[in-house]
């Protein structure tokens, strides 16, 4: 029910904070371009001059191409395979009335709360006990784990949202539980499945922490960017590197989002007006 | 339909039953088929979660001998955590600096989310996306951010000397608790947002229009009939913004400085340079009894919250 | 109905949810080229009943036979049996004319044939050329169209259509009643509907078997249940009607006699089956089934009574006459021949009188 008017009266204090806030969200974000194209490399206003240089330092940096592809090595699987083990789980926790539903719903959710740091220390130690050797693979294990909640959480709401007699609609004509999945079930999620690919590739992309424990020799781009800043030097071509990760992250970001939030409303069809 | 008669006339199935004994055991147990569906998703999370946070529990009984073990079980490192003043206070200090970084974002977020609620009315997907979507560039960036802007020769301290307003650089802002207060609180703002917004969402609005009616001004509205209600959003932002930042590593190893640091520097240097992973095992074990401890508090503050509302 | 004919056989069916029995023991046999309807209240047990045959739900005990063939644990996908959902579960990522042709992959045919099929059946159901139009375009009636359409291309042998006409306002509804029944006899497949409507039961069906609290109470013709209801339950489920608590009273072999509270000793020319002498039974008449007069007849049973309250209904007034040895009044119907006018003998005492043949002797509950 909409609200009436006098509870729709714009408010300008309110107005006026949601517009400082967002400033306030965005504007630590925004100094990393502004200041990676400044001369000095100092970070500290007044600006000096615009300079290119340190873009073109990172260009030159054999590591840090390194880490960018190892990065992409452990990125693509991991967000393949926590979106292919989210979208089983989470059609099973919206579909069936399974006993137990929300105690395996919250254990599956449970990364996500817990400090990683927890998680890291504890998976180091599994992987030393059982003499499993540090490398991407060990990385891209971690990244699983912390990736699994958000795929389920993505996708949750989309079977949650899906008309289960769509399903008994395909069975009843005939196509049986595979045909099912692909004829009917497949293309309605097909959103979810895209948005949750895009966002768990970014959030192993840019995870710190499983990356910092589990690593071996390779190392991915956030660990390579961390060596850096130990650098008072590097700082600006930290702040260059810093603004195209922000670059390439921000448009999977936004469509992920996007996409994640449009299909919800779309499934349900809607009368027309004849 | 005569046109198509010389098409097979029962284009519909025949009956033929579900080919082999396991299909058919699934077909009568729903619940089993499901739970073998989910199977390789609850494996890979007892491999990752479970087993390993036992053997760090094993582990934690241990105690460092050379550079191996000694698997002799014994107390001695949940002995030191609890003697030792150190591990307290840092363990003390988390609290301190999660609980105060907590309370400042949901202050700081209460009212924007109140505004997306009740105040936009056209595109609020589009507000929403734009408040959280800081939320998913990399964590480490936006920590580094932050230690650009405090630091000494950083953006505040640059700008308030060169507009004349202060004479020497503010210290405390960079490597301190205040920092790492404001670090968090920034850095988890986008992640309050969205419980706060959907328990102020999901507020009746013909409650209020029924408070008017009653006699209620706005103010008068807001305390006695919106804050009671968006409580339960209230207390999971909190619990949401609280656990994760107790064991934050990156912002205060970045900008901590030894003042600063807080029991997730701890169990890492345990596990790096002090090299004693027995005891790293153990300070993660009482974080997370901690966290269990104060997740049930949680829990039980919203049993509370939402018994008062139902 | 004997057994060997019935295309459908539902034997001694029971559904348990955890511990809800929403089946109990349930009995049915449908003919071939059958409309028959499960109609009861919601709770009755019809839907599940229905999703019993379907094949979504398992049978707890009992088996379920279609064209002589047990269909216990056979999935949906391979029974010979078509549903018309209640919201219709039209596929909103397809187009009319790839919903209707979905369950035509499984048959080899090219695109062009289906598509033609597909044509037919657009035709029939009165939506010719509506083929590329996309799912949210469509009216509630035309999705309830396409949802047929895309059931009976398969040609079941059984169409199963659960509530389809609910969504739909009265005039709709009653156009497609209408139309349902006339493509049901032109097709000649078996219809089992489900619905919670009397009246809807009652237009269309050849047979209807009521529900309750998951049993059968009574199969019968629409008829059949209207003027010889089996039960209380059954006779005021449909219908109106007026009951009245009574002794029966045999006279050997020569019929019986029902006194009763209100209407006197009534005498019933064929014994009842059932009751003992002296039983406790309630007797049922319909409202239409009394007639009034200034006058008493002399060819009839009547009691005397005076008018307590009347309704206008348009085409017919409702009346409700206080007699003796009745606390509750009579409730009397008759269609307005003339024009409006109270009932012959209202501004004094009237006569109430029924035939001896409409009364229905019911066991007292």
């Amino acid at each position: 029910m909409s609200a009436p008017t006098f509870l729709r009266r714009p408010n300008r204090v309110l107005s006026v904070y949601a517009i400082l806030f967002l400033a306030a969200l965005y504007f630590p974000i925004l100094l990393i371009p502004l200041f990676s194209f400044n001369t000095s490399i100092y970070v500290r206003f007044p600006l000096e001059g615009f300079t290119t240089e340190w873009f073109g330092q990172l260009w030159d940096r054999q590591p840090m191409w390194d880490s960018l592809w190892a990065s992409f090595k452990v990125g693509v699987p991991v967000s393949i395979l926590s979106t292919t083990l989210g979208v089983l789980a989470a059609r099973s926790i919206a579909r069936d009335r399974v006993p137990g539903r929300s105690a395996v719903v919250t254990f599956i959710m449970l990364p996500l709360v817990i400090p990683t740091l927890i998680f890291g220390v504890a998976l180091l130690a599994l992987l030393s006990r059982l003499g499993v050797p540090l490398s991407l693979y060990t990385v891209a294990f971690g990244h699983l784990i912390v990736c699994l909640p958000f795929a389920v959480a993505t996708l949750l709401p989309r079977f949650e949202g899906f008309d289960r007699s769509l399903e008994q609609a395909s069975a009843d004509l005939g196509e049986d539980g595979w045909w099912t999945f692909w004829r009917v079930t497949f293309p309605l999620v097909m959103p979810g499945i895209v948005a949750s690919l895009l966002l768990t590739f970014t959030i192993s992309f840019d995870e710190f922490i499983m990356a910092f424990f589990l690593s071996g020799n390779e190392t991915t781009l956030p660990i390579y960017l961390w060596t850096q800043l130990r650098f008072p030097q590097e700082f600006p071509s930290v702040l260059a590197l810093g603004s195209l990760i922000i670059l390439f992250s921000l448009p999977l970001i936004l469509i992920g989002m996007w996409i994640s939030r449009l299909g919800l409303h779309e499934d349900t069809t809607k009368e027309a007006k004849t | 339909m005569t046109q198509t008669s010389s098409i097979d006339p029962q284009l519909t199935s025949r009956p033929t039953r579900t080919s082999g004994r396991i299909a058919r055991f699934l077909r009568r147990n729903e619940g089993l088929h499901s739970y073998l569906l989910m199977s390789p998703t609850l494996i890979i999370l007892t491999i990752g979660v479970i087993i390993p946070c036992l053997i760090l529990l094993v582990i934690s009984f241990w105690t460092r001998a050379g550079i191996g073990f000694d698997t002799m079980p014994s107390l001695a490192n949940y002995a030191r955590g609890v003697n030792e003043p150190m591990f307290g206070i840092l363990l003390g200090r988390s609290f301190k600096i999660s609980g105060i970084a907590t309370i400042a974002t949901i202050a700081i977020c209460y009212p924007m989310a109140y505004f997306v609620a009740f105040h936009v009315h056209r595109n609020k997907m589009l507000w929403l996306i734009l408040i959280t979507l800081p939320f998913w560039i990399s964590y480490l960036l936006r920590v580094f951010a932050w230690k650009v802007i405090l630091g000494f020769e950083g953006v505040i301290n640059s700008s308030l000397l060169w507009l004349g307003w202060i004479e020497a650089p503010l210290e405390f802002l960079l490597y301190s608790p205040t920092g790492v207060i404001i670090t968090l609180t920034h850095a988890w703002a986008a992640f309050a947002i969205l419980p706060l917004y959907v328990s102020l969402e999901k507020i009746d609005k013909s409650l209020l229009v029924a408070a008017t009616d009653l006699g209620d001004g706005p103010v008068a509205r807001f305390f006695r009939i919106t804050l009671p209600l968006s409580m339960p959003g209230v207390i999971a932002a909190s619990f949401l913004i609280f656990i994760p930042t107790t064991g934050d590593y990156i912002t205060p190893a970045l900008l901590g400085g030894p003042d600063g640091m807080m029991i997730g520097n701890l169990i890492q240097a345990q596990f790096g340079a002090i090299n004693n992973w027995p005891m790293g095992a153990t300070l993660a074990i009482i974080l997370m009894l901690w966290i269990a401890a104060v997740a049930v508090a949680f829990l039980y503050l919203t049993r509370l919250a939402q018994a008062r509302i139902a | 109905m004997n057994g060997n004919d019935a295309y459908i056989s539902i034997r001694n069916v029971s559904k348990f949810f955890g511990t809800f029995q929403a089946i109990d023991d349930v009995s049915l046999d449908i003919a071939g080229g059958e409309f028959f309807s499960l109609l009861g209240a919601s709770g009755s047990g019809k839907t599940t009943l229905l999703s019993m045959l379907a094949g979504f739900e398992p049978a707890t005990s009992g088996d379920i036979f279609i064209d002589g063939q047990s269909m216990d644990l056979v999935p949906p996908n391979h029974r010979p049996v078509n549903t018309v959902f209640q919201n219709y579960a039209i596929f909103p990522h397809l187009n009319v004319r790839d919903n209707i042709a979905y369950g035509l992959r499984k048959a080899g045919l090219t695109r062009a044939k289906r598509y033609d099929m597909v044509d037919e059946m657009l035709d029939l159901i009165k939506l010719p050329g509506y083929g590329t139009r996309k799912a949210h375009q469509l009216s509630g009636g035309q999705r309830q169209r396409i949802a047929l359409a895309r059931a009976l291309i398969l040609r079941p042998k059984v169409l199963l259509l659960d509530e389809p006409l609910g969504a739909l306002d009265k005039q709709l509804r009653e156009q497609m009643q209408l139309e349902l029944r006339a493509l049901q006899r032109k097709v000649g497949i078996t219809f089992v509907f489900v619905t919670h409507d009397q009246e809807e039961a009652l237009t269309m069906s050849d047979r209807i078997a009521v529900m309750q609290g998951g049993r059968v109470l009574q199969v019968d013709t629409p008829a059949g249940l209207y003027e010889s209801p089996n039960s209380r339950a059954v006779a005021s489920f449909i219908g109106n009607m007026n009951f009245f608590p009574g002794k029966l009273r045999r006279n050997g072999t020569a019929g019986a006699v029902v006194e009763t509270e209100g209407l006197g000793s009534l005498q019933l020319p064929d014994a009842p089956g059932g009751q003992p002498d002296g039983a406790r039974v309630q007797v049922a008449l319909r409202p239409e089934k009394f007639d009034l007069s200034a006058t008493k007849p002399d060819d009839r049973p009547s009691v005397q009574g005076h008018l307590a309250n009347a309704a206008y209904l348009g085409e017919r007034s409702h009346f409700y006459i206080a007699i003796d040895g009745r606390e509750e009044p009579v409730a009397v119907s008759a269609q307005n021949r003339l024009r409006f006018g109270p009932p012959p003998g209202s501004d004094g005492k009237l006569w109430l009188s029924w035939s001896a043949d409409a009364v229905v002797v019911l066991d007292a509950e």
